[in-house]
């Protein structure tokens, strides 16, 4: 599941994980759980939007970045 | 000089990677709180691996009820995989949903002793690494080139792990859910002579089963 494409743009699993932070989750846990998805996509699909600077590890979670959020909308 | 591998060994922490698959990079510290089998197999687009993946994403929705991933492995390129699962899903109608690595430079098929050259120089043997969710290996499979791996033994091996680390008990041969379990043997004489009053099943002081 990357969730960067090669124009670097999100994916769709990309775009539903900046979503669930975009609602308020943080934790790759509950994001996870929220989106259905196996817990080892939900971390290596974050690792890859914080390299792509759409999001910001913050403490055990995440949090968009500006630049995650003014894709996001 | 010739090359010394260390193999992983049971009981140890499995070795850590990060590497492209077909889903993206993954770390092995992705799948932390999971089981995992981690599989090798020989090459893409050959028989046997495909009889054989058929079966994995067979057993893979029985898998994630008792929380296992699989991951598979071989030293193919991600072009090759992805064409190889578009391939398995049009001709045989199934979709692989576990993401596989494209080991091209051999660094995790070392790691964990995947190459075998007296079976080829080139590829991974038939490995099965079981993991559980410490990082812990606790169970390791080998099966040559040319024999494809038994499904229902992984299943079973899965069982038998999960219900020992539950219950605090060893399986006997052939067991399956359902089977009695064998309690671990005393330790002293008094918990010997004690065991047998305990309304185990024993056929002896050192061989007693219980119910789950």
């Amino acid at each position: 599941m990357a969730c960067i494409s090669p124009d670097g743009k999100p994916t769709e699993s990309g775009t539903k994980l900046l979503r669930a932070l975009k609602s308020g989750l943080s934790s790759a846990e509950d994001i996870a759980q929220d989106t259905g998805l196996p817990l080892f996509r939900v971390r290596s699909g974050l690792r890859e939007l914080a390299g792509a600077e759409l999001v910001i590890e913050k403490g055990e979670g995440y949090e968009l970045s500006p630049k995650g959020n003014e894709l996001i909308g | 000089m010739e090359e010394v591998i260390r193999l992983p060994r049971l009981g140890e922490s499995a070795p850590d990677f990060e590497a492209p698959t077909t889903h993206g990079t993954i770390k092995l510290d992705d799948y932390k709180g999971s089981w995992l089998i981690l599989f090798s197999h020989p090459a893409d687009f050959t028989p046997v691996c495909t009889t054989e993946f058929v079966a994995f994403a067979q057993i893979y929705p029985e898998l994630q009820k008792r929380g296992v991933e699989l991951l598979g492995i071989s030293v193919d390129s991600i072009t090759s995989h992805i064409a190889w699962v578009r391939n398995i899903e049009e001709k045989l109608g199934v979709k692989i949903p576990f993401p596989i690595i494209a080991d091209l430079n051999k660094e995790v098929s070392q790691l964990y002793g995947m190459v075998h050259p007296g079976q080829s120089k080139t590829e991974t043997v038939r490995c099965v690494f079981i993991i559980d969710p410490n990082k812990i290996v606790r169970a390791m499979l080998y099966y040559p080139l040319t024999t494809g791996r038994n499904m229902d033994e992984i299943l079973r091996l899965i069982n038998a792990l999960q219900t020992t680390d539950e219950h605090k008990l060893a399986t006997p041969a052939n067991w399956r859910p359902g089977d009695m379990a064998i309690v671990p043997p005393p330790l002293t004489t008094e918990s010997a002579e004690e065991r047998l009053k305990q309304g185990y099943e024993c056929a002896d002081w050192y061989l007693c089963k219980k119910k789950l």
